[in-house]
């Protein structure tokens, strides 16, 4: 597990230094277009890109995840909430080695998906929305929680993000060059061809192209390593609960789901990486030059071609069985044990979509801090905190009861704290 | 000339003898806390096991011996103290529990008891838990040992000392011999 950490580390830092020599050189084209005699405003340009992407690393890096799961909108909840959640995410913290527990955070939305968050280990954050809880089970639950695990364990939510930044960066110095070019820089650069010298226009030629082609290079060369990062995660998932059937059926599920969605959801492009399938995609049979994520099908299929081991090795094998040539992991990844079975899957880990719906309601009822008051007639009242009166009828058979002055004071603690 | 060659052929070797042997030392304290996290966990289950014995009781009024045996098996697995020791006592423990869970099917009013089902959730993730320090505790024991037996890494091995570690296999007799029942 520490061997593929470690070159997961390394590969990310090539990333990061691919990435940021793009963008040092798009710096540089855009300079040497606007004044090619003038060095001086080359060397400017670099300096603001660097600066642009600095500033921009540093803001990321300055409590991004808070900010993150507040657009998510996510709520932190405790062990006592939900201590079936709670404990698969403890369940694969042991897995993974992974010394943390990371924060676990709820979204309120029938759309089954989950994302992790975290630059670093010790800050890391799990998110999982309502409807994933109320549809999949114990086991699949599981596996998704571990697949969020590994993309904290393998480090992708930091260079995930840090290159996700860097393209950004990539991408806002392309419009200035743009901009630059309608306002005024076009006489000047037109000027400075003063015609017949050939090697000029060559070198300009391929300034204007790095210029136009370098955001579109990063952002394909940011997506590819996201969805290889997808693959590796599935696998270390695996490989954590030993159970790759799980994430298969769980997938099955989350993205079955996803396909009948009408309205896109509320998520931002730098989170989108970071979920189990991609919020903003429609389910697609291949993944494209742009996709965060590969095609969700595809993914089942390597998972399910798993049959004897739950090893790296059997994902290894199962994806090569299935794409030819191509490979998701080097071999200094592969350096461990080959000897893990695959495990049966745990009785009882369906306790039926029904109850787990209510679970999840009243577990959403315990955030928001309801009161629940019990009627006679077997009727249970959830009083919001809200709620200011101190009298309720009862909405089945109409016994008005008076609220308890306990209650009263926990509702009006309640309105208190959510202003 | 020559002096300065043999130098730095000596200043590789001892360069490449301490980043294995730094490799091994990392690696035996990864199995070292790999088994410290097994042991909060068997802890924790140890700790369970009253409450869950207890609130069973007034329900359970046939099965004392089940209910008896889990608490013996307990004793004996919080004495146990080498590695091969507890394994077969937790084995055992293991093998009392998945009795106790079949009959526990017999009685629809302790399965339908909120502190029942609350206990059962915390004791499957503490089970959930031990087999998973115990899954991550083999694979960094079968990674150091891989190590200590191949070359190079043998010779510095074998130079400090480095001893195999241990795996942890839960396999008892008694728990081989419960039937798998599928509900």
């Amino acid at each position: 597990m520490f061997e593929l950490i470690r070159a997961n580390k390394r590969k990310s830092a090539w990333l990061i230094a691919v990435l940021g020599s793009i963008l040092i050189g798009v710096g540089y084209a855009i300079g040497f277009l606007l004044a090619p005699e003038d060095p001086a405003v080359s060397a400017l340009f670099v300096i603001i890109a660097v600066v642009i992407w600095i500033g921009m690393l540093l803001a990321s890096m300055a409590g991004g995840e808070k900010i993150l799961l507040k657009t998510a909108k996510a709520r932190e909840i405790q062990k006592a909430d939900a201590p079936q959640l709670y404990n698969i995410v403890e369940e694969m913290c042991i897995a993974s080695g992974l010394s943390t527990v990371p924060k676990v955070y709820i979204i309120d939305t029938p759309d089954p998906n989950a994302f992790a968050v975290g630059l670093k280990p010790e800050r890391a954050a799990v998110a999982v929305t309502t409807g994933l809880m109320a549809k999949l089970n114990r086991d699949e639950l599981q596996n998704v929680v571990a697949h969020e695990i590994a993309h904290i364990n393998n480090r992708d939510t930091l260079f995930m993000t840090l290159a996700g930044v860097t393209v950004g960066a990539i991408i806002i110095l392309g419009e200035l060059f743009w901009r630059s070019m309608l306002f005024g820089g076009r006489g000047r650069s037109s000027g400075g061809g003063r015609g017949g010298n050939q090697g000029a226009a060559v070198v300009m030629i391929v300034a204007v192209l790095m210029a136009i082609l370098a955001p579109i290079l990063a952002r394909m060369l940011y997506f590819a390593c996201s969805r290889r990062r997808e693959y590796l995660a599935d696998a270390c998932a695996a490989q954590y609960t030993r159970y790759p059937e799980g994430l298969a059926s769980a997938l099955d599920k989350i993205s079955g789901q996803a396909a009948q969605r009408t309205k896109k959801a509320e998520t931002s492009q730098v989170l989108a990486p970071m979920y189990i399938i991609n919020p903003l995609a429609a389910r697609s049979r291949k993944a494209g030059w742009f996709s965060t994520h590969p095609a969700t099908d595809d993914r089942i299929r390597v998972l399910r071609g798993m049959t004897s081991s739950a090893s790296l090795e059997a994902y290894e094998q199962a994806y090569r069985a299935l794409h030819g040539k191509e490979s998701v992991m080097t071999p200094s990844m592969l350096k461990q044990s080959k000897d893990q079975s695959v495990r049966d899957a745990s009785k009882d880990a369906d306790a039926g979509t029904q109850r787990q719906w209510r679970e999840v309601q009243d577990l959403l009822h315990k955030v928001d801090q309801y009161a629940v008051l019990a009627c006679a007639c077997g009727m249970k009242m959830k009083l919001p905190p809200e709620y200011d009166q101190e009298k309720v009828a009862c909405p089945k058979c109409g016994r008005a009861h008076p609220l308890p002055p306990e209650m009263l004071a926990a509702l009006a603690a309640a309105r208190m704290g959510r202003k | 000339m020559e002096w300065i060659i043999v130098l730095i052929v000596v200043a590789v070797l001892a360069v490449w003898i301490i980043s294995m042997y730094n490799g091994l030392v990392r690696l035996r304290n990864q199995v070292r806390n790999a088994w410290s996290q097994i042991d909060v966990q068997l802890k924790r289950r140890h700790d369970l096991i009253p409450n869950l014995v207890e609130t069973a009781k007034g329900y359970m009024t046939h099965e004392r011996e089940t209910l008896e045996s889990i608490t013996k098996a307990r004793a004996a697995a919080m004495d146990a103290k080498s590695v091969g020791d507890t394994a077969k006592a937790e084995g055992q423990l293991q093998g009392a529990l998945s009795k106790f869970y079949l009959v526990v099917e017999n009685y629809p009013d302790l399965k339908a008891n909120q502190n029942f089902l609350s206990l059962q959730e915390e004791l499957t993730s503490t089970e959930n838990k031990v087999g998973f320090s115990r899954q991550f505790y083999n694979d960094q024991v079968m990674q150091l040992n891989n190590r200590i037996e191949s070359v190079p890494t043998n010779i510095v091995a074998g130079l400090f000392r480095f001893e195999k570690s241990e795996f942890f296999e839960l396999q008892s007799p008694a728990e081989r011999a419960v039937p798998k029942v599928s509900f």
